[in-house]
């Protein structure tokens, strides 16, 4: 092939694929982010990616295929994304494993480190996070590593980008490089027993890919999938017992009765020594760190779960009132678009279709961005600082109590956001039965779709001062009720003994601007898109839904009485009275006369029953339904056009109370409960949570109706 | 014996054995909690439900019924 030939196809002559691999929480996404212009999720806690990922981004002549992968402590497929993490590796084709290493806990991560140098790739180590370890005064020497153990190591820093184009250039030249035998060495004894598993595999020229030295060590180590493969070889009826004389005398060496503790104790000495070799601490470890500092304050046994809470109730507070200074301005852009778009349409009927259909519609879900960011902003921070990991301590106690693991707050609070990341995030959780009363109760914590509806009544009901707090009222309470779901979940459906909680506190860090820029960003312009785009659509629908059939002898019967009446008040009335009358023999209108008898029991008009059923395809079509059929409806007079003012007119609070409660309860959206049948498994276990929360909802909403009717 | 749950707040042992078996052990393991690793509790959740401790430099949350199950000594 010429030169020019080579230019010509790229592709096929340098396409690099790199696998990503490392404990949690050592910046394996952020190292990606700041290769590339992707925006992985990054967080401060350990289960943050729960799914493989690709980037792909051009280097120099290369092309780069960049697998982010889940972080995984050690290969014992303790959770199924640490399962995700391990068949990839051992299943999947790539070419190079770049091993993303915490530079301020050395000795801890080469513990995945010395597992990955048994699997015949090559690798190229990763000493991300320089910049922290410089601060705290520890300095590693990487060309003595690398030579050490036999693999390039690079320092990086994904936060400054410092060392990152070093990286890359050791991915290429590792890949251009034959591969070469990294270097782990064991104590002798296991030496001994590892050389004479060679030595007969040897004998047999037993053919394999993998080097014999590291089958020898996967098949001392206890192997599965190493045994799995030799057991139906010919030699090992031979090698069996072998094997079994080797593995007694490692366990006797070490006083165990245990080959996995003992070989755990061989790697451990292993990467002790490695640790001393190269690491220079230069200042003497302070007696207590600043996170420890932090900590005897956050998680303190006695204001520990206030000071959450205080939080919690600044979040919302703040979600209110700062988010609702921006409402008036937006809805006065509404209103001034819909007047100067529908000037400009001559047809009575499309102008309807834009103005009151999609402008009214999308315009009452944009209403709510403020909110939603100053949540999304609280979300991010509490991810990006480490204070989740805290808080999962704190609750664990509390959460145990209901049946529920301590560390299912992860995937709670990201619920908090919205539903199908949390979904996903349940990933974490170790025990397959904890982890589907997880996602049952997923959905009571309210997501960032249905803020709007609680902004929305509790602007419409309250004064402002206290509209903060019963929004505050409103998450609290909803997932109050989860715990109690949850309780009721675990002595019916999903009996069974406790699985332990084990997890890693992270240092508490100051997430950049940037980071949390990009977060919130992502977030909302997600929010923004499918208000542009689903939601547009939605409104089109439920506009079509509610102005047609057109009943022309209503109408007629109407406007000569209109005609035939001087009394202008009367007038205006009886046009109320049209519109009304229109509304009600509109399809729509039939749908929701159909379910009313349903509703009636908990206090909610046809339009109400309409708004809760277009809400299972998504929360946001709850408040752009209520939009078009208050902008449709009878009130279209000054005071109350805006969307709270009729509202606050046309429904009574009792029903306000039970409309809340349903929102609650009742199944997120469309999207949301395909994600969540994916992650349980079956489609048996949608049907049961539809049926749970359909029927709590209800149940729930009759209540607070009525007690709500009796109090006021 | 004894075991984990037994030590105040910022109290320093190293672990004799570890009583369980199979994925916890592992899991703990992994976490650097094992035979000769050196522990340092920081701090109890009401009722030591959960504790906070410090292995190398890693700080780690477990239960209660988890640190039953490790047997330390004092140094
Ligand atoms: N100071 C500093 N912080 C970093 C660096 N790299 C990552 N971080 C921070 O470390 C935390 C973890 O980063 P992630 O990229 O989410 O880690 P991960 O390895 O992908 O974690 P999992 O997906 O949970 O396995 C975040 O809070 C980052 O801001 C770095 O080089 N320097
Ligand atoms: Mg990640």
């Amino acid at each position: 092939m010429n030169t020019v030939d080579a230019k010509a196809c790229p592709i096929i002559a340098n396409h690099i694929k790199v696998a990503l691999v490392g404990q949690p929480n050592v910046g394996k996404s952020m190292l990606i982010n700041s290769v590339s212009n992707a925006h992985l999720h990054v967080g401060n806690f350990s289960g943050v990616t729960v799914d493989k990922t690709e980037v792909l981004f051009d280097y120099k002549d290369y092309h780069f295929t960049v697998v982010d992968l889940p972080g995984t402590y050690a290969f014992t497929d303790y959770t199924i994304e640490e399962r995700v993490t391990h068949e990839y590796l051992c299943a999947e084709d790539y070419d190079i494993i770049i091993n993303v290493v915490d530079s301020t806990n050395l000795e801890k991560n080469l513990q995945l480190t010395s597992e990955l140098l048994t699997m015949s790739k090559k690798v190229v180590i990763a000493l991300n996070m320089s910049d922290e370890a410089t601060k705290e005064g520890i300095n590693i020497n990487a060309e003595y590593m690398a030579e050490l153990i036999g693999v390039p190591c690079i320092k990086v820093s994904a936060a400054t980008k410092e060392g990152i184009a070093e990286l890359i250039e050791a991915v290429m030249l590792k890949h251009e490089t034959p591969k070469n035998k990294p270097k782990l060495v064991f104590s002798e004894s296991v030496e001994e027993e590892i050389a004479q598993l060679v030595w007969y595999l040897d004998k047999h020229k037993f053919k394999s890919t993998n080097s014999y030295r590291n089958i020898a060590i996967n098949l001392l180590k206890g192997n599965k999938k190493t045994y799995a493969k030799l057991h139906d070889e010919p030699i090992w009826v031979e090698l069996q017992p072998i094997l079994i004389e080797a593995s007694k005398h490692i366990e006797l060496h070490h006083d165990s009765d245990d080959i996995k503790e003992s070989f755990a104790e061989e790697y451990a000495s292993f990467n002790r020594g490695i640790a001393a070799e190269v690491l220079k601490q230069k200042k003497q470890e302070e007696k207590k760190t600043l996170t420890e500092k932090i900590d005897s304050v956050l998680i303190h046994p006695l204001f520990g779960i206030p000071i959450f809470l205080f939080f919690m109730w600044l979040l919302f507070q703040l979600t209110f009132e700062i988010g609702n200074i921006p409402m008036d301005y937006i809805d006065m852009f509404f209103t001034w678009f819909g007047n100067t778009i529908g000037a400009t349409i001559a047809n009575d009927d499309i102008r309807s279709l834009i103005v009151d259909g999609v402008i009214a519609g999308v315009g009452a879900v944009v209403l709510f961005v403020p909110n939603i960011i100053i949540l999304f902003i609280g979300i991010a921070l509490l991810e990006g600082t480490g204070y989740m990991s805290r808080v999962a301590f704190l609750l664990d106690g509390f959460f145990h109590k209901f049946g529920l693991h301590g560390q299912s707050f992860i995937p709670l609070v990201t619920g908090f956001g919205c539903s199908i990341p949390a979904y996903m995030s349940a990933r974490i959780l170790k025990n397959d039965r904890d982890r589907l009363l997880t996602l049952f109760i997923i959905g009571f914590m309210s997501c960032g779709a249905r803020l709007p509806v609680y902004v929305l009544f509790a602007g419409a009901f309250f004064a402002p001062d206290m509209a903060g707090n019963i929004l505050f009222g409103i998450y609290v309470s909803g997932a109050l009720l989860g715990l109690v779901a949850a309780k009721v979940l675990k002595i019916t459906a999903f009996k069974g003994k406790d699985e332990p909680f084990v997890m890693e506190m992270p240092k508490y860090r100051l997430p950049t601007f940037k980071l949390i820029w990009h977060t919130v960003l992502t977030k909302t312009m997600m929010y923004l898109k499918k208000a542009g785009t689903f939601i547009a659509g939605a409104s089109m629908l439920i506009w079509f839904l509610s102005n047609y059939p057109h009943n022309s002898e209503l109408i007629k019967s109407y406007e000569t009485k209109i005609e035939t009446t001087q009394d202008k008040a009367l007038k205006l009335r009886l046009g109320h009275q049209l519109s009304e009358a229109e509304l009600e023999q509109s399809y729509l209108g039939t749908i929701g006369k159909f379910s009313e008898p349903l509703f009636t029991p908990l206090g909610f008009d046809w339009k109400m029953s309409v708004a809760l059923q277009a809400g299972l395809a998504a929360k946001e079509v709850v408040v752009s339904t209520l939009g078009v059929l208050y902008a449709l409806g009878s009130d279209v007079d000054q005071e109350s056009s805006s969307l709270m003012g009729a509202i606050s007119k046309n429904i009574p609070f009792p029903s306000a109370v039970a409309f809340i409660v349903v929102i609650m309860i009742y199944l997120p959206c469309l999207a949301a409960s395909i994600v969540f049948t994916r992650e349980a498994g079956h489609i048996k276990y949608f049907f049961y949570l539809f049926a749970f929360t359909s029927v709590a909802a209800y149940v729930m909403a009759f209540i607070a109706y009525n007690v709500t009717l009796l109090l006021v | 014996m004894k075991t984990l749950l037994d030590c105040h707040k910022a109290c320093k042992v190293k672990i004799l054995k570890l009583n369980t078996s199979g994925d916890l052990k592992q899991r703990l393991i992994s976490f650097g909690i094992m035979k000769g690793a050196e522990v340092e509790v920081l701090e109890h959740a009401p009722a030591k439900s959960t504790i906070e401790i410090k292995v190398g430099k890693m700080r780690i949350a477990l239960r209660g019924e988890e640190a039953k199950l490790i047997d330390v000594e004092k140094i």
